[in-house]
C-alpha cells in the first residue's frame, strides 16, 4: 500500500479527527445543557423533573416551575402519533417489500413518500391549522366537548403523517433482511403470500420493526413547529387525548426569545436537557434492538 | 494513489478549519465596533414596534446614509443583548426593573419611542360593538364567566344580542410585551387577578388556548366563533376584527384608537420614563396601553466604540423621537406625548462619551 510513503497514516488520522470532533460536539452540547440548567437545579432541585406546575410568576403568586406537564405532553403526542402511523407504515413497507418490489408503481409510491419526508414542518403546521383544526372542531362540538379544534389529538395526527415516511422506509429495510431462502422454502411448502408475511416475515423481524418504530418516535419527540401551531400551548398536563397541552420542544420555541430572567432561562435549558436525555434513551433502545437483531440474524 | 493524497489533504485541511473557526469566534464577539468608514448601527429587541422601526430606518438611511440594522428578537432578547453589549441599542416593551438594572455593569437609560394599545377582540356572529368593564374582562380571562350570554355581560351591553355560546379565551403562548401590558392592567384593577395570576411576559393562564405571536392569536380568533383575545391594536385593525370599548377609571367606555392611547400617556412621566401607563386616570384615556422603549448606555465609551459611532446613535434616536414620529400614526401607534418627549430629550442630552456630553444644547 502507498501508506508506506508516509510515516503516519494521514488519511485515517484525518478521519479520526473529523469523527472525534463530532463526538466532542455532542459531549460539548450535553455539558452546555447541564451547565445552563445548573441555576434552575439549585433553585428547584430534582423536584423540577416531576413537579406538575408551570407558573412563571411563582415568586409572586406561588406555585413552581416543573417539567411534568411537558414530559407528559411530549410522550403522549409522540406515542399517539406512533400508534396512528403504525398501520400505514406497515402497509407501505409490506406493499413495497413483498408486492411491488420493482416497477412503476413501486417507484411512484417511493417518490411520493420521499416527497412527504421533504415537506418542511411549518407547511404541515399550516395544513393542520387550516384543514385539520376546523375538522377536529366539528368533531369535538358534535361529541359535546370543548369548542376548539386544537389539542393533543390534532398534533398527534400531524406528527403521525410526518413520521410515516421514516418508519415505513425503516420497516421496509428490516423486512428486506429476511433471508430469501427462508421465504422460498415457505412458498415451496405451499403457503400463501399472506401466510409468509404473517408467519415468516413478522416473527423474523418483529424486534427490528420495533426498533424502527422507536427511532421514528425519537423524531416525533423533537418536532416543534407543526406541534406548536396546533397543540393549544396550554402549560398543563393534558387530562385527555382531546385536551390542550404543550410539548417540551414547543415550550422552548415559545418562551426562549422573550425570557429575560436568569432562573427562567435556566429552567428552559433544563427542559432542553430532559428532552435531550429522553431522546437519547429512546434512540439507544432502538439501536440496541437493531444490533441484537443483526447479531442473531 | 494521487486521489488518496488529495483526499487526505482535504480532510486534514477541513479539520483544521473547523478547529480554527472555533477559536476565532470568541475573539469576534468581543469586538462589536464596526468599521469606521461606513457607520452602521446595530439594534435588537421588541417585535411589537418592529413595523414602525423598519419604516423609520428605511427613511433614515435615505436621509442620512446611516444604516440601521434592527433584529426583532423580542424584548427579553433585546435586554440580554444590550446587557452583553453586543448591540448599540436594545428595544423593549417592558422597562427594565430595578432588580435587573442593578445587574447591569453601567447605567442604562430608557427613551420612549411610541405608545401601543392592547385591544380586546372577539369573534361573535354579527360582530356587535361590546362594552366591557375591568371586572368583566378579569372574570372572562379567569374563566369565571363561561358563556357569552352571561347576565353580567348582557347587563353591560343593553340592546346587543349575545349568543348562547361558550367563550374560548385565546392568549399568547410565547413570552410577550403585549401580555405584560395586559396582565399589568388586570393586576392593577383586580386584587384577585394579582393574587391568582400576577403580571409578566408569561403567566400561568387559568383558561384558554395559547397561540404564538399577535398574528397567531388573530388567526385563531378568526377561526373560532366565541373566541376572545387581547392583541396589539394594529393586528385587530388589519384583520377587521371588532374591538371592545373598555371602561376606564373615570367611568367612560373608551375604544382603543390613537387618540385614546395618546391620552393615556399624557399623565406625569418620571424623569427616567420608566412608568406603566395602564389603568390611566385620564378622562378619555384608553386603559390598556404602554410605552415601547429604546435602551442604551448613558456612557457610550465602552468596548471599542468610537465617538463617531456613539454620535450617530444619539442622532438616530433623537430623529426617531422627533422627525420619525410622523411614521407612527399610519401604522396605528400613538406618537409619544409632549411630556414623555421632553423627558426623553433630557435623557438624550445627559448621554456622554468619555465624560463629555455628546449633544450640544
Amino acid at each position: 500500500m502507498d501508506t508506506k510513503r508516509f510515516p503516519i497514516d494521514f488519511f485515517s488520522l484525518g478521519l479520526r479527527m473529523l469523527a472525534g470532533l463530532l463526538i466532542m460536539l455532542v459531549v460539548a452540547f450535553f455539558i452546555t445543557l447541564v451547565n445552563g440548567s445548573s441555576e434552575a437545579f439549585s433553585e428547584f432541585g430534582a423536584r423540577f423533573i416531576w413537579a406538575n406546575d408551570w407558573n412563571p410568576n411563582y415568586d409572586d403568586v406561588g406555585g413552581t416551575l416543573g417539567s411534568l406537564p411537558f414530559i407528559v405532553g411530549t410522550l403522549l403526542t409522540s406515542f399517539l402519533a406512533l400508534l396512528i402511523s403504525i398501520p400505514f407504515s406497515l402497509s407501505i413497507a409490506i406493499l413495497l417489500g413483498e408486492y411491488f418490489k420493482k416497477g412503476a408503481i413501486s417507484s411512484f409510491i417511493t417518490s411520493l413518500i420521499e416527497l412527504l419526508a421533504g415537506i418542511p414542518s411549518v407547511i404541515y403546521g399550516f395544513w393542520a391549522l387550516f384543514y385539520l383544526v376546523p375538522k377536529m372542531q366539528e368533531f369535538k362540538v358534535s361529541m359535546g366537548m370543548n369548542n376548539n379544534g386544537f389539542g393533543v389529538m390534532t398534533s398527534a395526527i400531524v406528527l403521525s403523517i410526518m413520521i410515516i415516511p421514516f418508519s415505513a422506509s425503516m420497516t421496509r429495510e428490516i423486512m428486506g433482511m429476511v433471508p430469501q431462502g427462508l421465504k422460498e422454502s415457505a412458498y415451496a411448502l405451499g403457503t400463501t403470500r399472506f401466510e409468509v408475511i404473517k408467519d415468516i416475515i413478522f416473527p423474523y423481524c418483529k424486534s427490528g420493526i420495533f426498533a424502527g418504530f422507536m427511532l421514528s418516535l425519537g423524531r416525533a419527540l423533537g418536532e416543534t413547529m407543526a406541534v406548536t401551531m396546533v397543540i393549544g400551548n396550554n402549560n398543563e398536563t393534558p387530562g385527555s387525548i382531546f385536551a390542550l397541552g404543550n410539548t417540551m420542544a414547543s415550550l422552548l420555541a415559545n418562551e426562549f426569545a422573550e425570557a429575560s430572567d436568569d432562573v427562567y432561562i435556566s429552567a428552559l435549558i433544563f427542559i432542553g436537557l430532559i428532552l435531550f436525555v429522553i431522546t437519547t434513551i429512546i434512540n439507544l433502545l432502538g439501536k440496541l434492538t437493531i444490533t441484537s437483531l443483526s447479531r442473531n440474524g | 494513489m494521487k486521489f488518496k493524497t488529495i483526499l487526505l489533504g482535504l480532510s486534514l485541511g477541513l479539520a483544521l478549519t473547523v478547529i480554527g473557526c472555533g477559536e476565532d469566534k470568541t475573539s469576534n464577539e468581543k469586538t462589536a465596533a464596526p468599521a469606521a468608514a461606513q457607520i452602521e448601527i446595530l439594534g435588537a429587541g421588541a417585535t411589537f414596534p418592529y413595523p414602525l422601526y423598519s419604516e423609520m430606518f428605511t427613511a433614515y438611511v435615505k436621509e442620512t446614509g446611516v444604516k440601521v440594522n434592527y433584529q426583532a428578537i423580542g424584548s427579553g432578547g433585546g435586554q440580554r443583548q444590550i446587557k452583553n453589549k453586543t448591540v448599540d441599542f436594545g428595544g423593549s416593551d417592558a422597562f427594565v426593573s430595578d432588580k435587573k438594572l442593578a445587574k447591569f455593569e453601567a447605567p442604562l437609560v430608557h427613551i420612549p419611542m411610541a405608545l401601543g394599545a392592547v385591544s380586546i377582540t372577539y369573534n361573535i356572529d354579527g360582530s356587535p360593538q361590546l362594552k366591557l368593564s375591568p371586572a368583566l374582562i378579569k372574570d372572562i380571562f379567569l374563566g369565571n364567566i363561561k358563556k357569552w350570554n352571561h347576565e353580567r355581560i348582557v347587563k353591560n351591553n343593553p340592546g346587543v344580542s349575545l349568543p348562547d355560546q361558550q367563550i374560548t379565551v385565546v392568549r399568547r403562548s410565547d413570552g410577550s410585551g403585549t401580555t405584560a401590558i395586559f396582565t399589568d392592567y388586570l393586576a392593577k384593577v383586580s386584587p384577585e387577578w394579582a393574587k391568582k395570576v400576577g403580571k409578566g411576559k408569561s403567566v400561568k393562564w387559568p383558561v384558554g388556548l395559547g397561540a404564538k405571536g399577535n398574528d397567531g392569536v388573530t388567526n385563531v380568533v378568526k377561526k373560532t366563533t366565541g373566541a376572545i383575545a387581547y392583541v396589539e391594536l394594529a393586528y385587530a385593525i388589519k384583520n377587521n376584527l371588532p374591538v371592545a370599548a373598555v371602561k376606564n377609571v373615570a367611568g367612560n367606555f373608551v375604544k382603543p384608537d390613537i387618540q385614546g392611547t395618546s391620552l393615556a400617556g399624557e399623565g406625569e412621566i418620571p424623569a427616567d420614563t420608566r412608568v406603566s401607563l395602564t389603568n390611566t386616570a385620564a378622562e378619555f384615556g384608553y386603559p390598556i396601553a404602554g410605552f415601547t422603549w429604546i435602551l442604551l448606555y448613558q456612557e457610550q465609551k465602552y468596548s471599542k466604540r468610537t465617538k463617531e459611532q456613539s454620535k450617530a446613535l444619539i442622532e438616530l434616536i433623537w430623529w426617531m423621537s422627533h422627525a420619525g414620529q410622523k411614521y407612527a400614526e399610519p401604522l396605528h401607534y400613538a406618537p409619544i406625548p409632549a411630556k414623555a418627549k421632553l423627558a426623553g430629550e433630557a435623557i438624550l442630552k445627559s448621554i456622554t462619551f468619555g465624560g463629555q456630553p455628546l449633544m450640544s444644547k
